[in-house]
């Protein structure tokens, strides 16, 4: 019809966008969601105990949630237009039939928004109990949108709310679509390691300064906070992973099989860990394989039966390397995550002396990347699991791709993007935290300094 | 229920064009002040962004929200014949948004200001070129879904001298607003006089853009003179915002800054109100001679009763808690 020109294929060019802006997304939707009621908490203690210094730590980390909203909201409004710019075909349909918690998301934002501005701008002019519920109401809406957003996701993976009859959706209600069966696990599990994965970061930043001996009681309390935080979130992973799992081998079987790198229906499933899955021979090699382990996990029975991928038909297969790797890696960042809140917890109540050891901190400075490692392989196993479908079982992906050629440079362009705003964000924080002795911790010499300046 | 969520969208795009365009406004006015003056315009022009800056470009979103969920078809019409100017207007909103929350909250001011400074201005000139170029594609007949080449199909949809009219009239009626906005956060005389100036200055500028939407319309044949004197709403819409302009001279004159202000937002939507009257509920008018209608062209009926429930539901939540915000900061700075 029109000269294309194929440097890279539009479908897989659009495919990279949407991955690479959800990947960006995702990161700031989390800090968004779970570092205000880190900001809260440590405003509860200053209200509590009247320690300046817990004001300077709400303070400081005001400030980190305000450039990160301001990131996360960006990329939430080029998300929504991206959901029309590259798939008008999926849009089309599943816009009436999943946009209803898109438009509570919209409200949850906006109060969010509305929040955010009390509480920055409001110090010492309101009452201040006002000031900090308006500090943890924008945990709370952003815990609510982030929520909101997973319905929509989920329905994606478990469609309903419509009927599918001769290639038109009828019967369309969309409250049903939202409360569709894979919303309870997934939201449970997102919410669960956005706290995992921000907790694990924060204290990881934190653990690093106190190292560097400056601010340290500053810096101990952040640390002591973001700690707790974690530790909520990594061993919470684990439990609301089994429900997600089970959720997943009930509703997608085929995502569960590749995940799994699970390629023959037995009975008695064994675990598979690692090793190097070949689709076309429908093997795993160098594999470690716990006996049954997997028939149990699914479905609390050791001898269960669980479907493997030849059981389905060949063009209905994800890509099962990359969906069994993304597995593995989450899982194994979650055991280690595990592993170093358990050590964590036996310091702090049977070895006191441990919490300011060198490497102790180092643990947590090396963690710090962890948890968001293990949350992006979470939801590569969800999205390129669900392959290659966009509805599951109803549209394929490649059936909503816009019909514009020329998606490549558009890739290019928002992956430009994507850089240079990560590059000034992690400047930004540098910055902020490089700040901490003049501006946020009140013991400092340098603070002092400057007030009485002023 | 189509109405309350019509009646929705309406509201947030009026919103969205009088608050957040008067944001985008204050971006374009400090740009085209000289260097001399800009320092102080830019504090009074910061003065009257925060801290709502934030809430006023979510409009934009409960408008694309209420587009996708309600109004699917338009949407995908927009989204794949528009592609390019909704990723420049996009552009736009990142590096405007990004650029003023850095330039606000970096803690060390450094040189890196002159840069987020530089990129808040451009960015707050593109965006509303942009939108003004989209919403103008939408009405000139430009978008054909039947033509055959890549040009046709995603470039002269949007491409044409109509657009770029409309699309210099949006900045103009940007720097409008946020001038007439600031007039209530200057301190003392002298910046009160100063910006009279602006606002008088955006003023002519909106009347010579605006003439040439209109000569620019005349010559591409889109009956935009038609379609706002033809019926009495139009021509209600026009006077009454001529009349304002005139209140406006007189209210300024007297130092009245409340009015001047609820003047200019009338005058806004009067224009709103005006230039889509009369094709009214036609809201895409394509090439091939189809239109995409707000009544016709919805999503499933439960859909929509669930959609405005959930605005109704919304706005009860939003509306006071952002007027009070909205309210405590107007007193604080007092």
């Amino acid at each position: 019809m029109y000269p294309k020109i194929d440097i890279m294929d539009d479908f897989i060019a659009a495919r990279a966008q949407m991955a690479l802006s959800l990947g960006f997304h995702i990161i700031f939707a989390c800090v968004g969601m779970v570092m205000p009621f880190l900001m809260a908490f440590a405003h509860w203690k200053y209200l509590k105990t009247n320690n300046e210094v817990y004001k300077g730590l709400t303070k400081a980390w005001s400030k980190g949630v305000a450039i990160l909203f301001a990131t996360g909201a960006v990329s939430g409004t080029m998300l929504s237009f991206e959901l029309g710019l590259l798939w008008p075909g999926f849009m089309k349909h599943a816009g009436p039939i999943f946009g209803m918690p898109f438009s509570l998301e919209g409200t949850a934002f906006f109060i969010e928004a509305i929040a955010i501005g009390f509480f920055l701008y409001g110090w010492d002019k309101f009452n201040k109990w006002f000031h900090w519920f308006c500090g943890f109401l924008v945990g709370l809406s952003g815990l609510a949108s982030g929520i909101f957003v997973v319905a929509a996701n989920a329905w994606m993976n478990s469609p309903s709310g419509f009927d599918y009859i001769n290639g038109q959706y009828v019967n369309i209600d969309p409250i049903k679509a939202m409360f569709n069966e894979a919303w309870f696990p997934q939201a449970l599990h997102m919410t669960v390691a956005a706290f995992c994965a921000t907790g694990f970061a924060v204290a990881g930043v934190h653990a690093y300064l106190i190292m560097r001996k400056k601010n340290v009681e500053f810096h101990t309390k952040a640390f002591k906070i973001a700690a707790g935080f974690a530790l909520i979130g990594a061993f919470g992973a684990p439990l609301s992973g089994d429900v997600a799992a089970k959720s997943v081998a009930k509703r997608q079987p085929i995502k569960l099989a590749a995940m799994e790198a699970h390629f023959e229906t037995e009975k008695g499933a064994p675990f598979i860990l690692g090793g190097i899955p070949d689709e076309s021979k429908g093997e795993v090699k160098y594999a470690v394989k716990i006996p049954k382990v997997l028939s149990f996990l699914v479905s609390n029975d050791f001898n269960a039966e669980v479907k493997g991928l030849n059981d389905f038909p060949r063009d209905e297969w994800p890509h099962v390397a990359v969906v069994h790797y993304s597995f593995q890696i989450m899982i194994f960042f979650g055991v280690v995550m595990i592993c170093i809140g358990s050590v964590y917890l036996y310091a702090f109540f049977f070895r006191k002396e441990w919490l300011s050891k060198n490497w102790l901190l180092k643990t947590f400075l090396f963690a710090t990347p962890f948890g968001y490692i293990a949350l992006e392989a979470g939801w590569t196993v969800t999205e390129v699991g669900r392959q290659p479908w966009i509805i599951y079982g109803v549209m394929r992906t490649i059936d909503a791709v816009t019909p514009m050629p020329g998606i490549q440079y558009s890739f290019y362009f928002f992956t430009a993007i994507f850089v240079s705003l990560s590059l000034i964000i992690i400047f930004l924080l540098r910055r902020q935290i490089k700040m901490v002795p003049k501006l946020y911790d009140p013991t400092d010499i340098q603070f002092k300094t400057k007030n009485k300046e002023l | 229920m189509i109405y309350v969520v019509i009646g929705f969208l309406w509201l947030s795009m009026c919103l969205y064009l009088i608050l957040g365009g008067a944001d985008f406004g204050a971006g374009i006015v400090e740009l085209f002040t000289s260097k001399k003056a800009r320092h102080k315009t830019q504090e009074i022009m910061y003065e009257s962004i925060a801290p709502v800056w934030e809430a006023n470009h979510m409009w934009l979103i409960i408008a694309i929200v209420i587009l996708f969920v309600g109004f699917p078809e338009i949407y995908t019409t927009m989204s794949t014949y528009l592609h390019i100017p909704l990723v420049l207007m996009l552009l736009g909103i990142i590096a405007r948004g990004t650029a003023f929350t850095f330039r606000h909250y970096d803690a060390v001011k450094d040189d890196w200001q002159v840069l987020y400074t530089h990129i808040f201005y451009y960015a707050s000139l593109l965006t509303p070129f942009f939108l003004g170029l989209i919403a103008a594609a939408t009405v000139s007949q430009s978008i054909n879904p039947d033509a055959k080449t890549f040009l046709d199909l995603y470039i002269f949809s949007w491409l044409n001298w109509f657009g770029v009219a409309v699309g210099l009239f949006t900045v103009a009626l940007c720097a409008y607003l946020a001038s007439i906005f600031s007039l209530r956060e200057t301190r003392d005389k002298l910046d009160l006089t100063l910006m009279i100036k602006k606002s008088k200055q955006a003023m002519i500028f909106v009347v010579l853009t605006g003439a040439l939407v209109f000569l620019t319309a005349y010559l591409s044949g889109i009956p935009l003179v038609t379609w706002v004197f033809s019926k009495p709403l139009g021509i209600m819409a026009i006077s009454f915002a001529t009349v304002a302009l005139v209140l406006i001279f007189r209210a300024m004159k007297n130092r009245k800054l409340l009015p001047v202000r609820a003047l200019a937002g009338f005058q806004v939507i009067m224009i709103l109100v005006a230039a889509t009257y009369q094709h009214n509920p036609d809201i895409i008018l394509l090439g091939n001679g189809q239109h995409l209608s707000l009544l016709e062209h919805i999503a499933a009926p439960k859909t929509i009763s669930a959609l405005g429930w959930a605005l109704m539901l919304g706005s009860l939540f939003i509306l006071p808690f952002l007027f009070y915000l909205m309210f405590s900061f107007s007193k604080l700075k007092k």
